[in-house]
């Protein structure tokens, strides 16, 4: 018997102007997982990045990840240790005329407050790279803030994040 | 010994999240994807968890796997499923992986059990792998079956020995049964530790 439907939309943010970050705050503990999908639009060499907090955005170098990316020619993996915030597309710039990247980024146990934080992401960009990524920060704090952003120049108008939540029984 | 098997049937019923059908504030909107059943792992450990009596009204199954073993040796351990019972050598494998700046693929055939990939161990205090694990048509009984997976943790630099892991992995089942259990041990621990979490969910077809 199952224990009832999940899979939830908590929140979606529209870029309606250009602006250098979408944050969702005062997430919900109500759920097991977070799902977080995002369709952005950057500038050229421009990328997207993500922070997670409790009550507010972490900045510290409290972030490493893994990734595995394959380019349309090689695959390769990159490890990065002690920053400052997570790279969700690692290897490829945005062109600014086309939405044609995706990413859906898995927040596992994202509310527990007594082991690290693990996530995992998968990016496309259909002219450039697809990757498969895991991201540790390195708290103990339930997370219930979340930040998407870009490093240099803003997100542009139409640019979509949508955050939902999945309850485990 | 903390919680080493849960049925579906152990599963408390509550009430859909969009609880408002009940007190008549808003329209009852049913979602395609269900939590079947959730094993949290105690104090105690685990050597295995097992989910049983899986129903076959859904199309397919995902699991969302947070998971360590006890291994202390190195950093990481290997990550077993077996469904309905069978230890035979009726699986494979093939994985794409990233691990510590290097890319590489590889495969197993006639194996004893498909897999979600590595899982980091306490050897990485606070690491858990996160997984997620789709199988598909999980109850056709003319097809074998075949599931995929995202798995992987990060460790900020080497622990260990050992590194980050990425893998996207398939197994295949070569059995027509529907699935309808499913257990997980692994390869050089144990047992889980605490805070490993195993949640099965149902998607429904139209």
């Amino acid at each position: 018997m199952a224990a009832g439907a999940t899979y939830e939309p908590i929140a979606t943010q529209t870029l309606s102007s250009a602006t250098s970050n979408i944050t969702f705050t005062s997430i919900s503990s109500a759920y097991t997982d977070l799902i977080l999908i995002v369709v952005p639009k950057t500038s050229t060499g421009d990328y997207l990045r993500l922070r997670v907090g409790n009550g507010s955005i972490d900045t510290g170098s409290n972030y490493s990840q893994t990734d595995l990316v394959g380019n349309g020619s090689s695959a390769g993996s990159y490890g990065y240790t002690g920053n400052n915030r997570l790279s969700i597309q690692v290897e490829s710039t945005i062109p600014t005329a086309q939405f044609e990247a995706n990413t859906i980024i898995h927040l596992q146990n994202y509310r527990n407050s007594t082991t690290y934080k693990s996530m995992l992401w998968r990016t496309n960009k259909a002219s450039g790279a697809v990757e498969a990524c895991v991201g540790l920060w390195r708290s103990t704090s339930a997370i219930n803030t979340i930040s998407v952003f870009t490093e240099t120049y803003n997100l542009q108008i139409g640019t979509i994040a949508t955050l939902y939540g999945i309850a485990a029984a | 010994m903390a919680i080493r098997f849960a049925s579906t049937a152990t599963v408390k019923n509550k009430l859909p999240r969009n609880s408002n059908f009940w007190n008549g504030t808003a329209v009852y909107s049913p979602s395609s994807y269900e939590s079947i059943a959730t094993v949290t792992v105690g104090s105690g450990g685990s050597a295995s968890v097992s989910f049983t009596s899986i129903p076959s009204t859904y199309k397919h199954l995902q699991l969302r796997l947070f998971t360590a073993t006890n291994r202390t040796v190195y950093s990481l351990d290997e990550m077993y499923i077996n469904f309905n019972g069978d230890t035979g050598a009726n699986y494979s494998t093939h994985n794409i992986q990233g691990l510590d700046g290097s890319a590489s693929a590889s495969g197993t055939a006639n194996t004893s059990f498909a897999t979600s990939g590595t899982t980091s161990a306490s050897a990485a205090p606070n690491i858990f792998t996160a997984s997620v694990v789709d199988i598909l048509d999980y109850a056709n009984t003319s097809k074998y079956k075949t599931t995929r997976s995202l798995n992987g943790f990060d460790l900020n630099g080497q622990v260990s020995g050992y590194g980050g892991f990425i893998q996207l992995y398939s197994s295949s089942w070569r059995n027509t049964n529907a699935i309808t259990s499913m257990t997980f041990t692994m390869l050089r621990g144990s047992a889980f530790i605490q805070y490993s979490s195993f949640a099965l969910y149902g998607i429904k077809g139209s």
